[in-house]
């Protein structure tokens, strides 16, 4: 966790921004849709991490609020014409008021129970958003085809690139208030139920609000993710967010690191890029290319990648001398 | 194709010389044109495959059609060209398939897109590929909506399609069993709706008449047993079963251990031995029917069949980890066959524009795999390749094909 932003990690972060502003004027448009869906998904991995990684709840679901915001933003630019712009946050509404009542009677779940009960919701919504009493709405198995976003023309910018910037945008103000959120009272509460729930019940945290709230902001998030990358997709349908959704953002999470801010993006760019990297290697096992992947780097990275370069940047900074950064 | 054997004597062959000649020289003459993805060396295609996840068993086209143009590149290629593939793994998920296409027209530049699988898939790119004026050929779905070259007119699709299925049923009942009192089990989406309309429009005025009841299941439902037993009870002496595999097992089983025992149809989708006949038990199937296009790999009639013979050598020397049993091996032969017929009557004009115009005129194609006597037709109105098919007849072990093609143009 990151408590405060010394100097230098202030200087890192805008640098990085700089770069990601720079980034796809250089290469070609898939590329920068591809990073697209890397920002959506390290959204969706913060949102998660929230919740597994500071709160210590399983999901095996949350691919679940993945494609209801997915949904949400499908369906008010199909049928009610909302500009895409104005279906993120009600995406993100309608998540936390899924995700907080949800959340209240999980409550009474514990650890693998919970990762139980996330897991039903991830392998149901599938067969739910085919339902035909809902059909009208989300299109049944035939899904909901959305009209791609132009540029406004003052920018200047192709549609790939005006969306990545877009996207980029939620990512910085989600990560900051993520970071606020997660760095103070609340936060520390959260962590706290993680580690000692009796103690910080004895310490006055009220463990049942701050579960379900938990539940909510990072359903939020998962949401807000879903919608984004939903726009950059052009499509919406019940495939698209099969149980191995919920599974692969759960993977992405303890790839990035646990409890880990930064985390949120190494976890995208794996679940991004991993599937291509293994595809390209075996056509007959692809899976188990990833399988082979996904071992090694629990191996090597026990702690996830930021994990990882927290420690390499600390052995850097003492062979230099220099104090020890956390 | 069929060739005729002839002897070659000197004056034809000189003949011949002198045709090629005077052809290959008209050809030089007239200048190559190239679009994205061709050059006077290599002709490159892509295609998204579920090589993992749920439809996985579906990837065995895509590493056939491999070993095909690698055959065909050792032999040549088409017109000199080599053929590149690039078959991709979009796991059946339709935003990978975006991505995955997306790079193939952006980063590869493809030429064409030849046989997508999935209908969701396909579904996701229809509108990209359509704006981006590439080449959507073959696809590896039988959904209708395909078919529709006013709207989408770079998308050109292949199977025998859903309605086309159902027409072909109610065309051979109307003419075989006239006063069959019918009932329809149909799963209750795109696809279910889709073969049950081709069965509506087939039996035309006689719907009314004929169909006595209509009962509909969802994907999510354990089991379709109250739906037969509501069939049964309706009267109903003919059974259109359209299910999925698992729902197709069900209803066999039902409707013949139910006592009902009707004459019983059963759609190409569950029409799979090994996935629904022999789970359901064999003896209750006896006597069944459903519809084919290409021969089965597995029917003791296509034995010495030169084109199944051709096949099983390929199958040996390029394909061994292929297994011989299974259908869709022979399916992505014919594909890739017509994919190269395609690219053969572009010629030397290989922009996109051509690869389309070519894709929707095919005249008569025979691949010696389809059915006997069958032959595709395209054309600037007609997007459908494949609009015949005939019936077969399960008699215990296998699908025997009985009667004449049934022709449809119902999309």
């Amino acid at each position: 966790m990151n408590p405060t932003l010394d100097r230098r990690k202030l200087a890192g972060v805008v640098v990085l921004l700089v770069l990601a502003c720079a980034l796809p004027f250089v290469i070609a448009n898939y590329r920068v849709f591809q990073l697209t869906l890397v920002l959506a998904y390290s959204i969706a991995l913060l949102g998660l991490n929230m919740l597994t990684g500071f709160n210590g709840q399983i999901s095996l679901g949350h691919g679940a609020f993945y494609a209801i915001g997915a949904y949400a933003a499908a369906i008010l630019m199909d049928k009610a014409a909302f500009p895409y712009w104005a279906t993120i946050p009600i995406a993100g509404a309608v998540c936390f008021v899924a995700g907080f009542l949800f959340g209240l009677p999980a409550l009474r779940l514990e650890g693998l129970y919970l990762a139980l009960a996330t897991f039903a919701l991830g392998v149901a919504m599938p067969q739910i958003l085919k339902h035909k009493s809902i059909e009208e709405w989300t299109g049944g198995v035939q899904g909901i085809v959305i009209v791609k976003p132009d540029a406004p023309a003052w920018t200047g910018f192709s549609q790939d690139q005006w969306l990545y910037f877009f996207t980029l945008a939620w990512v910085a103000i989600l990560f900051f208030l993520g970071w606020n959120l997660l760095r103070g009272r609340i936060g520390r509460a959260m962590v706290a139920i993680r580690d000692q729930p009796i103690a910080a019940q004895a310490m006055g945290v009220n463990t049942a609000m701050v579960k379900s709230l938990t539940f909510g902001v990072s359903a939020l998030y998962t949401g807000i993710a879903g919608a984004l990358g939903a726009i950059a997709v052009q499509f919406v349908a019940p495939d698209s967010f099969s149980f191995f959704l919920s599974i692969t953002l759960l993977t992405g999470v303890v790839i990035g690191g646990l409890a880990s801010i930064s985390g949120a993006f190494f976890g995208a760019l794996f679940i991004q890029f991993i599937p291509n990297i293994a595809d390209e290697i075996s056509k007959a096992a692809p899976w188990a290319i990833y399988g082979i992947v996904l071992i090694a780097f629990m191996y090597v990275m026990p702690t996830g990648v930021a994990g990882f370069v927290r420690i390499v940047r600390g052995r850097l900074a003492r062979r230099r001398g220099a104090p020890a950064l956390r | 194709m069929s060739q005729t054997p002839r002897r070659i004597t000197r004056r034809t062959a000189l003949g011949a010389g002198v045709a090629v000649a005077t052809l290959g020289g008209r050809a030089f003459a007239q200048a190559a044109k190239y679009g994205p993805g061709a050059s006077a060396t290599e002709i490159k295609l892509g295609q998204t495959m579920p090589y993992s996840g749920p439809a996985s068993a579906y990837g065995t086209i895509g590493k056939l059609h491999q070993e095909y143009f690698k055959m065909l590149n050792a032999g040549g290629g088409v017109n000199g060209r080599k053929i590149t593939l690039i078959s991709l793994d979009d796991g059946y998920s339709p935003p990978k398939t975006v991505e995955q296409v997306r790079r193939l027209v952006e980063q590869d530049e493809v030429l064409a897109l030849f046989q997508t699988l999935g209908t969701p898939c396909n579904s996701a790119i229809h509108k990209y590929v359509n704006a981006k004026k590439v080449p959507h050929l073959l696809l590896a779905t039988g959904a209708t909506k395909w078919g529709d070259p006013k709207n989408y007119p770079w998308t050109i699709g292949f199977n025998l399609s859903y309605q086309s299925e159902g027409n072909i049923y109610a065309k051979w009942l109307l003419k075989n069993k006239p006063n069959a009192k019918i009932g329809i089990l149909y799963q209750n989406d795109d696809y279910g709706k889709d073969v049950l309309k081709g069965v509506k429009d087939g039996l035309g005025a006689a719907v009314g008449k004929m169909v006595v009841k209509e009962v509909t299941y969802e994907v999510s439902d354990p089991t379709v047993d109250s739906q037969i037993l509501t069939l049964q009870g309706s009267g109903a002496d003919t059974f259109v079963n359209i299910t999925t595999p698992k729902f197709g097992a069900q209803a066999v089983r039902k409707a013949f251990d139910s006592g009902w025992k009707p004459l019983h149809i059963i759609n190409n989708v569950s029409a799979s031995i090994g996935s629904v006949l022999i789970p359901a038990g064999v003896e209750k199937a006896v006597g069944a029917m459903t519809v084919q296009y290409y021969k089965d790999p597995n029917d003791p009639q296509w034995k010495d069949d030169p084109a199944m013979l051709e096949w099983r050598g390929f199958m040996g020397k390029y394909y061994r980890d292929g297994d011989p049993k299974d259908a869709s091996n022979i399916y992505a032969y014919i594909t890739a066959q017509t994919m190269v017929q395609i690219l053969k009557q572009c010629g030397n004009d290989l922009t996109r524009e051509n690869v389309m115009r070519q894709a929707a005129n095919l005249k008569n194609f025979r691949s010696n795999l389809l059915l006997t006597g069958m032959a595709m037709n395209t054309s600037s109105t007609d997007f459908y390749p494949i609009e015949q098919g005939q019936l077969a007849k399960f008699n215990g072990q296998l699908w025997e094909g009985f009667g004449d093609l049934i022709s449809t143009n119902a999309g």
